[in-house]
């Protein structure tokens, strides 16, 4: 009760109240979640179950033009699927692959940029050189090799099972030098903080120095970056998928749907591509909204007045 | 008094390694520490008083090291202790306070969680147990509602209130030995007697050793039993602080005590010590204090003087005196 009543009264929440750009894109991230994870409830088919699937529905376009039909708002893809409810599960894939990528990057970022920030010199250079290496790699190249690899060794007919697992490894580790190089950088600031050497002399050891007083130290940087790495990490999903190498069309992403879309877009039928990649777009750009907020309020430099 | 002393440091020499060659910081040093006994290491900044404090606790930061002499505690040699062992006595035997309370308290957790962690470093103890001990603590330094208090961050609390909360968290382990460096230079006047009284005070009170760095002789004087003076990286002046203060024999302790404002007489321009300290590259050869001392002779330019007993009952290094 206590806790809830500090919280109403933080200056966290009041400067988030003020900010109508911030509040509106929390807002629309917080519907598309809950939607993307009620997905099983709340979407009007299962296209995880190819008995509801009538390949007569195929291309149905949108309820509202001459054509449309009443059970599928949004229409159908080509083999028949309401879009609509296509669109939710895929989000939700979407959406675990995005979280789920950035927590690793953070987690492996964080330990590598911890130990170099704290242990210097050898270490440092050696963690360091490695992150450079990392990223001297684009993404999509080191998730390009990786699938085709992947690919190759288990087979396609497996390959449905691991995707997601799959991706989030791809992606998480492709990206990880983000969070070290950050977290590395606040470290040392850290390190020759007095409050750090008053814990030497308290005798603690460095595993604990390490993680329970310079890391919380170093979170706010941390906290910004996840924001943007999410939204990364969706567009990085989807663009896999796009070039074929992301979600198969059986358990659709977004970025899969909107490939899937894409061969039959100048036959005229729009919809199968535009809805899923408005979707995407509304996601990334709230996302992206959010974390600016974020950024601005943890930043005391950026105070607005 | 038992005959073994606390603390004994004996010709303690800490250099730091640059490309080309290695500088004395601290070259030399020799006292010792009885059993609750107060010692001042005053001098100006750079004089290596707080490095002398940190090689106590053999955390002297890269590129410096211990390079020669020997600090033996409570009969163990620290110099030659393990990493492990070291930790057990830092925070546990040793304390120590710094001199700014803002900078010493990890702004991110509650003053509780790092008073019990300290308790907890170093004795097996359940949290509720660790969390009475650090109530009884901050009872003891005059902190108000403590329970209430340990749920606070250290920004809820005045700069007295902070440096009374390192103070209690210096105490937490029962220390036999707590090195207090400057602890009073960040805080306003009225703070810094209220702390000075309650150092004194629980020093006695529990009985325990106190080695005060500081540049102030008269907090120096109202505090410990004995004062080492230092210059350069050397003890120049060491000896029972009520004679040192009366009675200086090293030039530079008397240039210390007659640029105190109280020393001057009214309305005249204060003294001062002409030029100011040299940096470890400059020191000059023979006297380190040679090029600032008005009574300096061709044979303070050759040698390095050895401490050794004045008349004064002191002991000082300078060959004048002789």
């Amino acid at each position: 009760m206590n806790a809830l009543k500090r919280f109403k009264d933080c200056y966290f929440l009041y400067s988030f109240l003020r900010d109508p750009l911030a509040v509106g894109s929390l807002a629309v991230l917080v519907v598309l979640t809950v939607a993307a994870f009620a997905a099983p409830l709340i979407a009007p088919h299962n296209p995880y179950d190819p008995a509801t699937i009538d390949i007569f529905d195929a291309s149905t376009p949108p309820a509202w033009t001459p054509e449309g039909s009443e059970k599928f708002l949004l229409g159908t893809d080509a083999q028949g699927r309401d879009i609509l409810s296509t669109m939710l599960y895929g989000m939700r894939v979407s959406l675990i692959i995005g979280f789920g990528a950035t927590i690793l990057q953070a987690f492996i970022g964080i330990i590598v940029g911890l130990s170099a920030g704290y242990f210097g010199r050898r270490l440092d250079a050696l963690l360091m050189r490695l992150a450079d290496v990392q990223l001297s790699f684009s993404t999509y190249m080191v998730a390009i090799f990786l699938g085709a690899v992947f690919q190759t060794a288990f087979g396609m007919a497996n390959y449905e099972t691991f995707a997601v697992p799959f991706l989030i490894l791809v992606l998480g580790l492709a990206e990880w030098p983000q969070f070290a190089r950050t977290v590395r950088a606040s470290v040392m600031a850290e390190k020759k903080k007095e409050y750090v050497e008053a814990a030497r002399v308290i005798g603690l050891g460095s595993r604990r120095i390490m993680w329970r007083h310079i890391l919380p130290n170093t979170l706010t940087p941390v906290m910004v970056i996840s924001t943007v790495q999410v939204a990364n990490c969706i567009m990085g999903e989807a663009a896999l998928s796009f070039i074929g190498l992301g979600m198969p069309i059986t358990r659709p992403s977004l970025g899969s749907l909107i490939k899937a879309g894409f061969e039959f877009f100048l036959s005229g039928q729009w919809w199968i591509t535009f809805f899923p990649g408005a979707l995407l777009v509304l996601l990334i750009v709230a996302i992206n909204l959010f974390g600016d907020w974020l950024r601005d309020f943890l930043n005391p430099k950026l105070y607005k007045g | 008094m038992s005959d073994e002393p606390l603390l004994d440091v004996s010709d303690l020499t800490v250099s730091f390694d640059f490309r080309r060659r290695s500088l004395a910081a601290v070259s030399g040093v020799s006292f010792r520490l009885a059993r609750g006994e107060r010692l001042g290491i005053v001098g100006e900044s750079g004089a290596g008083k707080s490095v002398t404090g940190f090689a106590i606790l053999n955390l002297i930061s890269k590129p410096g090291r211990i390079t020669g002499g020997t600090i033996s505690f409570e009969g163990r040699e620290l110099t030659a202790l393990r990493a492990e062992e070291m930790r057990q006595v830092r925070g546990n035997r040793i304390s120590m306070i710094f001199q700014d309370p803002m900078m010493t308290l990890n702004p991110v957790l509650t003053v509780g969680t790092q008073m019990v962690e300290t308790i907890r470093a170093h004795a097996g103890v359940s949290r509720r147990q660790a969390e009475e001990r650090a109530v009884e603590a901050l009872r003891k330094v005059y902190i108000s509602s403590p329970e209430r208090r340990l749920r606070q961050y250290p920004h809820e609390f005045s700069g007295g209130m902070r440096q009374r909360i390192v103070i209690a968290i210096a105490l937490l382990t029962s220390p036999a030995l707590i090195i207090a460096d400057e602890p009073t230079t960040a805080l306003d006047v009225t703070i810094q007697a209220e702390i000075m009284d309650l150092l004194l005070k629980l020093c006695e009170s529990e009985r325990m050793g106190l080695i005060l760095i500081t540049h102030d002789l008269a907090v120096v004087s109202q505090v410990t039993q004995r004062i080492a003076v230092m210059y350069a990286g050397r003890i120049v002046e060491l000896g029972e602080t009520a004679r040192i203060v009366e009675n200086p024999s090293h030039p530079y302790t008397r240039g210390l005590l007659a640029a105190l404002p109280q020393s001057a007489a009214r309305g005249r321009r204060l003294a001062q010590i002409p030029g100011s300290m040299p940096n470890l590259t400059t020191v000059p050869a023979g006297c380190p204090f040679s090029d600032r001392c008005e009574r300096c002779e061709s044979v303070c330019r050759e040698r390095i003087p050895p401490l050794t007993a004045k008349d004064t009952g002191c002991l000082a290094a300078c060959h004048l005196l002789d």
